[in-house]
């Protein structure tokens, strides 16, 4: 086994999908069985990938695989040195587990989709920009700097806009797809200005180059102040992609595309792009930079917690629930928890990819609706999409046997200890919170679907349980959202391979007195100890511990506490909603307009972007055009007079010179009488006229 | 005693170029001017004659002479021609009426 033969295969994998794209979009339309071969192409990638995956983990476990080459090389700049731009491939255990995770996630979308786009008319299209897609996610995750890394971030952004806008002749589709590109720019200009603080002052764009220097002392433009800039700046990149607030607005909107494009962009693998983004940075944040990513985190999950719960979209509920469970992940990157963040990225993106591919078996069974207030009883019908959902959603909503027991309860213990060594209790609070809505809202939702009494009997009594097609997917990824892939111990990661042995939180390369004190053990003696060991302070690692029971036991208290209500609200009947909702009428309908955050936009940035568009159209017309329009009025002018100079200057002298010429003619044409002899003496008068005056004599 | 000098033939010559271009001016029938064409050659003639008599020039006087006489001859000829033809087309010779080269 060998190094190249990993970074090789890779680069394969990372190609075979953007191979399959040029197929599939040039030659769709002439053979349109091609996307069968989208399909085989995902599949060996794939299969790829596991073997990539398994090789990385067996025999290069603690060792991060590089390869990179020198892209362009500027010399003899005005600035001084060297400039050496390297394109290249890293491949540690992170990056080895998305891949598979993508590729999984990706391959199982295509199989799904055979079926549920069937008959659509841009069939192989669609398939084609699944692979483009795919092509730009695996980039994303293999690439070693943030050139690449940027490079892909856009072409994930494009593919995520032409998927959304898929069905395009739906204005709200296309509206949809704009307002997710838009959006997300705003995020990437400020991951690009990150970007350029960082190169601006290492002159290279590599992930390890950078931190090394930091690690160094190294710090940009000299100050710590930078230093955080520069990683919130990058953040923000991750804000946009990642749906965090203030740019959160995009993915719930992002629901107008087909289901399947959700369950893999909008769900598992592109949201997760910011997360992963973090992971990467990570080692550079300062304790401001994770302060400020904690608090962004939590305040993101708890709002879409808040507007999940009175959604009546099966999609848009779940829309909310992927960006709180993104403020999950985001927030436990800023509390140091590194490894559950990671942890729960992995284990989110197979029972959220499962509860949406879910939904869109039951979309397609119930033939196009979504409002989950005209379903119900769907159990019997869908008994294979109702059972993988069911799991799915015990494992969102914690509960234990499930991969999001595990991986929620560590970023739970995680903020527990952060609250404890640093005060910021709040951070906590929050994620228990939302811990308990989740449960609510995500049973709420199984319950008025999949329980209960039909609503709408007409389409209930037309569904019917989905091809194999699309619920060997479900079934796949639902086994997948159970513990034992993760560790053996159903109560504790840390005793399985996924913490113990593939992840590690990699040490923080920022200056001793930016970052939290219990980040890295401080005392030097400490240091040469645990030297490329353990990362964390002895305090840190103390403080997990004993956050992990009471983090385990409160967040099955508060994920039973919301499910016992949802129970009570839809299942019992004990209390009713509406009337609920009625006396909570303020919070209600915030809650449903999503607390008027779209209208803020459109009443502030929107509007306000109009407005100084529509100034600077009037500038463009009153200014500009009329500057033109002057110059147009004045080459008229000129050209008056030069024409008028034209008629009489030089026509008048051409026409001078013709009457000149016609006058003498017609003075002297008395001369020429025709007789011969006049002419004699013309010659004699002249001859002797001559002699007088020549003098010969 | 008066002796004939060169100024005498000049004289004689001159005199009778002056009736030559008189004639050639003044008269009206095409054949009177070309009559007067010949009493100006042959002034001419005189001079070279005279020139050739009183100069040191050797023959040459007297064979451009020569040559001026076969040359008005054979310009006579030609001048007749023409004239016998302006009679055929204007039925006239009278040079006043023929002023076609007017404009």
């Amino acid at each position: 086994m060998s190094e190249s033969l990993i970074i090789n295969l890779s680069v394969l994998i990372l190609f075979l999908p953007l191979f399959g794209f040029t197929t599939v979009i040039f030659l769709g339309k002439k053979f349109p069985k091609l996307y069968l071969f989208e399909v085989a192409i995902l599949t060996s990638a794939l299969l790829l990938s596991i073997f990539v995956l398994y090789a990385k983990l067996t025999f290069f476990n603690v060792k991060d695989i590089i390869a990179e080459f020198t892209w362009i090389s500027m010399n003899n700049l005005p600035f001084g040195d060297v400039i050496n731009i390297n394109l290249g491939v890293k491949i540690d255990n992170v990056a080895a587990i998305m891949l598979f995770v993508v590729n999984l996630i990706s391959a199982l979308v295509h199989i799904y989709s055979i079926e549920y786009m069937r008959g659509d008319r841009y069939y192989t299209r669609y398939f084609a920009y699944l692979g483009l897609f795919t092509f730009s996610m695996l980039g994303i995750v293999i690439t070693h700097n943030l050139l690449m890394m940027y490079i892909f971030w856009e072409l994930v952004g494009l593919s995520s806009y032409l998927l959304i806008g898929f069905w395009f002749h739906k204005k709200s589709a296309a509206d949809a797809g704009k307002k997710a590109f838009i959006v997300n720019r705003i995020g990437d200009i400020g991951m690009f200005i990150g970007i350029l603080i960082l190169f601006t002052n290492y002159k290279t764009f590599t992930f390890d180059v950078i931190f090394e220097q930091i690690a160094a002392g190294n710090l940009p433009f000299g100050s710590e102040a930078w230093l955080t800039a520069a990683g919130i700046l990058v953040f923000m990149g991750a804000v946009g992609k990642s749906a965090q607030f203030p740019l959160h607005v995009w993915l719930p909107d992002a629901m107008e595309g087909p289901t399947p494009v959700s369950a893999l962009i909008h769900a598992a693998t592109m949201v997760a792009a910011g997360v992963f983004l973090v992971t990467r940075i990570f080692v550079m944040l300062t304790a401001d930079a994770m302060l400020v990513i904690a608090v962004i985190g939590a305040f993101t999950s708890l709002l879409s917690a808040t507007i999940a719960l009175t959604q009546n979209d099966i999609k848009k509920v779940l829309a909310y629930s992927t960006v709180s469970q993104l403020g999950y992940m985001i927030m436990s990157l800023g509390v140091g928890a590194y490894v559950f963040a990671f942890f729960h990225l992995v284990t989110h993106a197979f029972f959220k990819a499962c509860l949406f591919l879910g939904s869109g078996s039951v979309i397609h069974a119930m033939h196009h609706e979504q409002d989950i207030q005209k379903m119900g009883g769907l159990k019997k019908k869908m008994p294979i999409t109702y059972w993988t959902f069911l799991i799915s959603t015990l494992a969102i909503s914690g509960i234990p046997l499930t991969s999001g027991f595990l991986s929620k309860d560590g970023i739970l213990a995680g903020t527990l200890a952060f609250g404890k060594l640093t005060g910021h209790w709040l951070i906590p609070i929050t994620g228990f919170t939302v811990a308990a809505l989740t449960a609510f809202y995500m049973f709420r939702l199984v319950i008025l679907t999949f329980h209960g009494e039909p609503k709408d009997h007409h389409k209930f009594e037309h569904a019917h349980e989905t091809p194999w097609v699309m619920t060997a997917p479900l079934v796949i990824l639902s086994v997948l959202s159970i513990f034992i892939f993760y560790t053996p111990n159903p109560i504790s990661p840390d005793a399985g391979w996924f913490m113990k042995n593939w992840v590690k939180t990699p040490t923080q390369v920022v200056p001793d007195n930016t970052r939290y004190h219990h980040m890295v053990e401080s005392t030097e003696e400490a240091k040469a100890e645990i030297h490329g060991e353990i990362v964390h302070s002895v305090e840190y690692t103390e403080t997990m511990h004993w956050a992990h029971y009471p983090a385990m036991l409160m967040s099955l208290i508060v994920a039973g506490f919301g499910i016992l209500i949802a129970l009570i609200f839809y299942t019992w009947k004990k209390v009713n909603a509406d009337k609920l909702a009625d006396k909570l009428k303020l919070l209600y309908k915030g809650s449903l307009n999503k607390w008027y955050i779209d209208e803020l936009y459109d009443k502030t940035a929107i509007s306000g972007t109009l407005n100084f568009s529509s100034i600077l159209a009037w500038f463009d017309q009153k200014i500009i055009d009329g500057a033109v329009n002057g110059s147009a009025w004045l080459t008229r002018v000129v050209s008056k007079f030069s024409g008028w100079f034209d008629t009489f200057a030089v026509d008048g002298l051409v026409n001078f010179t013709a009457f000149f010429s016609g006058f003498v003619g017609f003075s002297f044409k008395k001369l020429q009488t025709g007789k011969v002899q006049t002419y004699i003496v013309f010659v004699i008068f002249s001859v002797i006229i001559l002699l007088l005056l020549f003098k010969p004599f | 005693m008066l002796q004939v000098g060169l100024t005498h033939f000049l004289v004689v010559s001159a005199i009778l170029f002056s009736f030559g271009i008189y004639g050639i001016v003044t008269r009206k029938n095409a054949v009177m001017v070309l009559m007067g064409i010949e009493l100006v050659l042959n002034a001419a003639n005189i001079n070279f004659i005279a020139f050739a008599k009183y100069g040191n020039f050797g023959f040459s006087g007297q064979m451009i002479a020569l040559f001026v006489i076969i040359l008005a001859a054979a310009e006579a000829a030609i001048a007749l021609a023409i004239v016998l033809n302006i009679y055929k087309t204007f039925l006239s010779v009278n040079v006043d009426e023929i002023d076609h080269l007017k404009e």
